[in-house]
């Protein structure tokens, strides 16, 4: 099955009169759909094309709009690879994220849909084969759980004092603006605004900084584990 | 359930960081790119070689010819299909692209050792078969290593079979500019050492260039 084609079936918008219509136009190339296969999915799939080229230009509203429409479509593409509903939103957020760091490599005289078709499957594949893994790790036997003693309540709090001494490192490993986007907005709980004022940065650059520092103590503290 | 805030979050983080990007040029372009500096290495060698030999070598053994022409096309057709795999969208049909070129460069190279030998041209020994294991090796190396860093500036969703098909475009050209130089006839050991060369070649570019570039 090509990556390519994974939209024949998708459901995500428009009228139900859309799910007729041929594959082809998602395979590629403009050039080789006929005349009468064009439809309103294929309307939206060469205006997403137009959003992402301006986006390439730098279009930041454009690629809002083109980010905010391709949610759907990733939550499609995850389902049909068979991602379980809660893990759906963690192929989006990765989608998301690589869409963001490979935007040069869409050529808009081609679908839009099969291009974020493969990213967004690709991404799926990642997401089932790390919760496969995970699964692997984990001990499923009925007998141990039941007979293992419970830890006492002070090996618990030792534990829990560990993880936040773990997590408290990683913060002071960050860069400075991110660690500053981490204290105020997660650990002081200031909203964007009095964060700005305090820090004296503007709302957007602190968002940035906290997502950045999200992904690299996210990275850090489960990929050391 | 649907985490639309989270998504409508991210989506607004992007958006502020959003700079204009440069398009990557199409895969035939890049192909050309990255064939320019086999071909300014063949150019080399044909100022220092000449190409008196090989096409001695050609007129009395056309399956040599015909080897060395399968070789040429499947580094053209094989970098062609690595840098169409690098691209998201595109069909992984291309790893195919290669195969029929690739099975005339190893089936006429095999024909080669069951016919008469070449008059006048002497049959490689083990040692001048070990130089040969020694240029492919030695030629792929920086041609896997270009072509991976060309690839790691798109997206291969498939990154081992890209990187065994970008072991495979640069052993057929290491192959093919040793036909400039190869003074010998075809002999079961070249051969041999040819294929274990090849062979070595795709497999390190599928266990590193697949690590390289998964992380692209």
């Amino acid at each position: 099955m090509l990556p390519s084609l994974t939209f024949s079936t998708l459901t995500f918008s428009g009228p139900c009169v859309l799910l007729r219509q041929p594959l082809r136009r998602a395979t590629g190339n403009h050039k080789a759909v006929p005349i009468e296969s064009t439809s309103t999915s294929e309307q939206a799939d060469q205006q997403r094309a137009a959003w992402m080229a301006a986006a390439q230009a730098g279009d930041q509203r454009a690629y809002a709009r083109l980010l905010t429409d391709s949610v759907g479509l990733i939550r499609a593409v995850a389902r049909r690879q068979g991602v379980a509903m809660d893990a759906l939103d963690d192929v989006v957020q990765e989608t998301l994220l690589t869409v963001h760091r490979v935007r040069h490599t869409f050529d808009p005289s081609r679908s839009y849909d099969a291009w974020l078709s493969a990213i967004a499957s690709r991404r799926a594949i990642d997401i089932l084969r790390s919760q496969g893994r995970r699964d692997r790790r984990e001990v499923h036997d009925e007998f141990a759980l039941d007979s293992h003693p419970e830890r006492d309540d002070a090996s618990a709090g030792a534990e829990r004092e560990q993880e936040a001494r773990r997590l408290r490192e990683a913060i002071e490993t960050l860069p400075p603006g991110q660690r500053e986007a981490v204290e105020q907005l997660g650990l002081k709980e200031r909203s964007l605004a009095e964060a700005a004022d305090v820090t004296g940065r503007n709302t957007g650059a602190l968002k940035v900084n906290l997502h950045r520092a999200l992904k690299s103590l996210r990275d850090r503290l489960h990929g050391g584990s | 359930m649907s985490d639309a805030p989270r998504h409508e979050a991210l989506i607004d983080v992007l958006g502020a960081e959003l700079t204009p990007v440069r398009r990557l040029p199409p895969p035939w372009l890049r192909t050309l790119g990255w064939l320019s500096m086999v071909a300014v290495i063949a150019v080399v060698m044909f100022m220092h070689f000449g190409a008196s030999t090989m096409v001695h070598r050609w007129n009395a053994a056309p399956d040599l010819g015909w080897a060395a022409f399968g070789g040429a096309i499947t580094a053209i057709t094989a970098a062609l299909a690595a840098f169409a795999l690098a691209v998201p969208g595109r069909s992984i049909r291309w790893a195919w692209v290669p195969v029929p070129s690739a099975l005339l460069w190893i089936g006429a190279s095999g024909m080669g050792c069951l016919r008469a030998h070449i008059p006048g041209m002497p049959v490689l020994d083990l040692h001048g078969a070990n130089d040969c294991f020694i240029f492919i090796i030695s030629f792929s190396i920086p041609l896997s290593g270009l072509l991976i860093w060309l690839l790691r500036r798109a997206c291969p969703l498939h990154p081992v079979l890209t990187a065994v098909i970008v072991g495979l475009a640069s052993a057929s050209a290491s192959a093919s500019l040793l036909e400039i130089c190869h003074n010998f006839d075809a002999a079961a050991t070249d051969l041999l050492m040819h294929a274990v060369a090849v062979a070595i070649v795709v497999a390190l570019n599928a266990i590193m260039g697949g690590k390289l570039l998964s992380r692209a």
